[in-house]
């Protein structure tokens, strides 16, 4: 199932239902239950036999292993709370029972994506995930703790290149599609391998095992840490809220006035907003955007810029949109994600356009790579100019954001096109800031100014995009040949 | 942009949502109940991108997969004329021909610049009195006589000279002519020429959908508005790349046809009479035209060599059927004086793709020259020349 309009119209009853009806305290443990069994359900049908719920199993699982690598050892050892072990039982017992979803048929099953393995199978898988679970509790020792943590980051960052990488990702689905004597010549990993939300759910984990290692992590509990890592909002497409604020929310759940009508007219409104955003205008622009179909079809330069200014307000508008709506329902439901973007096509900067694009993807890279990459290379005893840091932090955290897209040379230019671009911009303002200061008087060609800035750093996002909408750079070259009316 | 309705000025009370309900609520009953008086479709549907900021379509919209076609299939007549080029003001110097027929004709796997009317264009015929002949490919897929109709009712309004008017055995089959979703979903058009025209159909047929009071309303057209919608977005794509139609590989026509000498419940030995097959339309067809000339032309067709050709000329006609239909319609032409051409094996097999009567861009240009030739002799002398003898 995927995020339409009839999900959501059930997610926005079920956030009133949940504001009027449900006793206060019975609200975390709700998000915590729709959110795990929304993983399942969100999770769109795959190719593979049963990959379709070994995926999402996999999420839980990762997030509980993660979970027990992060909790505090005050005494040096881990140990199990009454409440931490009543969640993960409810994991197991909802493992247990989610396979007789395929004694359903399948128009009444709105749980799991297709056909639930056998129960005999999961029990094995269960008893190993308990295994491991108790294991890496009683291994993961205080001492050992900042190593074990450094191995987990390392690992989900391999499985995050396994699976973003495409000729890897197609290679482990022929591989699984011979192991599941499917034909290996039908593999595709868009179809195969599509683990619904693990570019964000990634990013949420390596937040907290990072997070843990700086001893900034607050006490968590296993319930609200897997409430944090498949909030099921914000799973598919973000915001990538952090944690210690996340669960600040979960604990004020209790106090929350239910029948607050302001919270419940915003959080309405929000997704109402963002059901227009994406499914009215970014669903048009959808028709004509630029893609690799249409990029050689192009008969004119005029048309090649229409066809990309499209693509440009589509993104938007898909993105912001969805980002609305996972506000919107996250308000209805009583946790405010944090907001996605703020204008971003009327910055008039390209480092205020990405302080304005993607703001909890920018922020979280900048928190884990950019200010601890330049931090360390200050301690470097041959320490490099600041013009050499600031160029090699915004390459590396730009390039990583690209690649977080999928690893490919496309989206890899498209980092470096803003890197390019942000450091060019900090050379600028670094010249220009005592003539900025006298310029800032002049309030009329301030105006003038401030409207060039933005239609250059419009256009300059707006050209970065054929890198990021093109699957390879002969394509894009030929794009940007026909944006200057060469190659028709 | 959106802070005055998230974050207000004073807070949200449920006296104020509960007025918002009933307002909007009240709102959407009277738009909805306006919108199905006043009937504001027939006014939108002539609203148009096209010809103006976007140029006219070469042909009618249609799609078998919208997304990479950039175009929609609609039933809604006044956009799809609104949307295409024949819907532009007609210039002095242009003799205005109308080309009506199925896929062959709108051109189907070939770009909408090499269908017949086009290629009919580029050739520059030029009349005696000094204007251009000047095509319209008024075609659409699939072979259906009351959709022709309906367009070419339509179409007087644009100030024709001249109707050329594609047919094969499959567009007389009587009892499918209300078989077409366009048919059907215009049942008022169809139902007024059955009845102005006293045509076989009957007007109170099933299959005709007919709208009540609720499909007037914005919901009851949402769908119309939708592909209108639609139809108006896809302009930019049209106006990018004129392109309309994806053209994939497709498999050629077989030549190795089945034993099989029946057609569509008419079994061997065939021998069609007028009431067989629906030369009705035809008829109307005339009486819409008034004065204007029609030239009927029997398209051509793919004949099999292989397997059972003997019995057959192609997987869509056996050879007792086709034979009968041909020497009917000449008989009728000569007895109610239609101008008719038959022109049904003038191109060679290499001019068909995947059907017997889809034609490659060649083909249509070679057929495209043999109507030009036939409109000047026409005009000039009266007669159909000698591709049509």
């Amino acid at each position: 199932m995927t995020f339409n309009l009839t999900l959501i119209a059930i997610f926005v009853a079920g956030g009133w239902g949940y504001s009027l009806i449900l006793p206060k305290a019975w609200r975390g443990s709700a998000l915590f239950i729709a959110s795990v069994l929304a993983v399942y359900a969100l999770q769109p049908p795959l190719l593979i036999r049963y990959m379709d719920f070994i995926l999402p199993t996999a999420t839980l699982l990762v997030a509980t292993v993660v979970w027990v690598l992060t909790a505090p050892r005050p005494d040096g050892k881990f140990k199990w709370s009454r409440a931490d072990f009543q969640t993960l039982w409810f994991i197991v017992a909802l493992l247990v029972i989610l396979p007789l979803f395929r004694f359903i048929p399948a128009e009444y099953n709105v749980i799991t994506a297709s056909r639930p393995p056998e129960q005999r199978n999961i029990i094995f898988a269960i008893a190993g995930f308990l295994v491991i679970i108790f294991g890496l509790g009683l291994f993961t020792t205080a001492s050992r703790q900042r190593r074990v943590l450094s191995i987990a980051i390392l690992a989900i960052i391999g499985v995050f290149i396994l699976l973003k990488t495409e000729s890897i990702a197609l290679a482990i689905s022929q591989w699984l599609r011979t192991q599941t004597e499917r034909d290996p010549a039908l593999a595709n990993p868009l179809t195969d391998l599509n683990w619904l939300g693990f570019s964000y759910v990634a990013f949420r984990l390596i937040h907290v095992l990072r997070d843990r290692q700086m001893g900034k992590l607050p006490d968590i509990s296993l319930r609200d840490m897997i409430t944090y890592i498949v909030f099921f909002p914000s799973l598919t497409a973000g915001p990538i809220d952090r944690v210690e604020r996340f669960t600040e929310d979960i604990k004020a759940l209790r106090d929350m006035n239910g029948r607050d009508p302001s919270r419940l007219v915003e959080g309405t409104s929000r997704v109402v907003i963002g059901i227009f955003k994406k499914f009215v205008v970014a669903d048009s622009l959808a028709l004509f955007a630029l893609s690799a179909t249409n990029a050689g079809q192009a008969t004119s330069a005029g048309g090649m810029w229409v066809l990309l200014y499209a693509y440009a307000f589509r993104l938007f508008f898909d993105f912001s949109g969805y980002s609305d709506i996972a506000i919107g329902i996250g308000i209805l439901f009583g946790v405010r994600l944090p907001e996605n973007f703020n204008r971003p096509y009327l910055k008039n900067s390209i480092t205020a356009f990405w302080q304005a694009w993607h703001i909890t993807l920018s922020n979280w890279v900048r928190f884990y790579i950019f200010s601890p990459l330049t931090r360390s290379m200050l301690r470097w005893k041959r320490r490099p100019s600041s013009n050499v840091i600031a160029f090699m932090g915004l390459m590396a955290t730009m390039i990583i954001i690209g690649l977080w897209h999928g690893i490919s040379f496309t989206f890899f230019i498209w980092g470096l096109w803003h890197g390019v671009g942000l450091f060019i911009h900090k050379l600028w303002s670094d010249r220009t800031r005592k003539w900025y200061i006298q310029f800032k008087k002049k309030e009329g060609q301030l105006r003038l100014w401030n409207w060039a800035g933005i239609v250059a750093t419009f256009h300059f996002v707006v050209l970065g995009w054929v890198w990021f909408a093109l699957p390879d750079v002969t394509t894009a070259l030929s794009v940007f040949g026909k944006l200057v009316g060469a190659g028709f | 942009m959106w802070n005055w309705l998230i974050h207000p000025k004073e807070p949200y009370t449920w006296g104020f949502i509960a007025r918002v309900v009933i307002k909007a609520t009240l709102l959407f009953i009277v738009f909805n109940l306006l919108f199905a008086f006043l009937r504001p479709m027939d006014f939108i549907n002539r609203l148009t991108l096209y010809n103006g900021l976007f140029a006219g379509r070469e042909r009618f919209p249609y799609s078998d997969n919208p997304p990479q076609d950039y175009a929609i299939t609609t039933d809604n007549i006044p956009a799809m004329f609104a949307s295409h080029i024949v819907s532009r003001p007609k210039a002095d110097d242009e003799y205005r021909v109308i080309i009506l027929g199925n896929s062959a004709t709108w051109g189907y796997w070939v770009s909408a610049y090499d269908a017949i009317a086009p290629q009919l264009t580029d050739q520059n015929y030029l009349l005696g009195d000094g204007k251009r002949v000047v095509a319209y490919n008024l075609a659409y897929p699939n072979s259906y006589l009351s959709r022709d109709l309906i367009f070419l009712e339509e179409v007087m309004q644009y100030q024709p000279d001249m109707v050329i008017w594609f047919v094969t055995m499959g567009s007389f089959l009587p009892q499918r002519q209300i078989d077409f979703p366009l048919i059907r979903n215009n049942a008022q058009r169809m139902r007024s020429l059955i009845e102005a025209y006293d045509l076989y159909l009957d007007p109170q047929d099933p299959r005709f959908n007919t709208t009540d009071f609720f499909g007037q309303t914005i919901i009851g057209q949402r769908r119309t508005l939708s592909l209108w919608l639609q139809t108006q977005l896809y302009g930019v794509m049209w106006q990018s790349t004129g392109i309309d139609q994806f053209i994939e590989a497709y498999q050629l026509r077989p030549n190795d046809l089945e034993n099989n000498l029946s057609w569509q419940g008419f079994e061997p030995p065939i021998n069609f009479t007028e009431q067989d097959l629906a030369f009705d339309f035809i008829r109307v067809g005339q009486d819409l035209a008034g004065d204007l000339p029609i030239i009927i032309v029997n398209q051509p067709m793919f004949i099999a060599t292989g397997q059972n050709s003997d019995v057959r000329y192609n997987d869509h006609f056996p050879r007792g059927a086709y034979d009968s239909y041909r020497a009917l319609i000449a008989n009728l032409a000569v007895k109610y004086q239609w101008q008719y051409c038959d022109l049904w094996d003038a191109l060679p097999n290499e001019s068909f793709t995947d059907t017997p009567l889809h034609m490659t861009a060649q083909g249509t240009g070679e057929l495209a020259r043999m109507i030009g030739e036939m409109i000047t002799d026409y005009l000039e002398f009266g007669y159909l020349g000698k591709e049509c003898e």
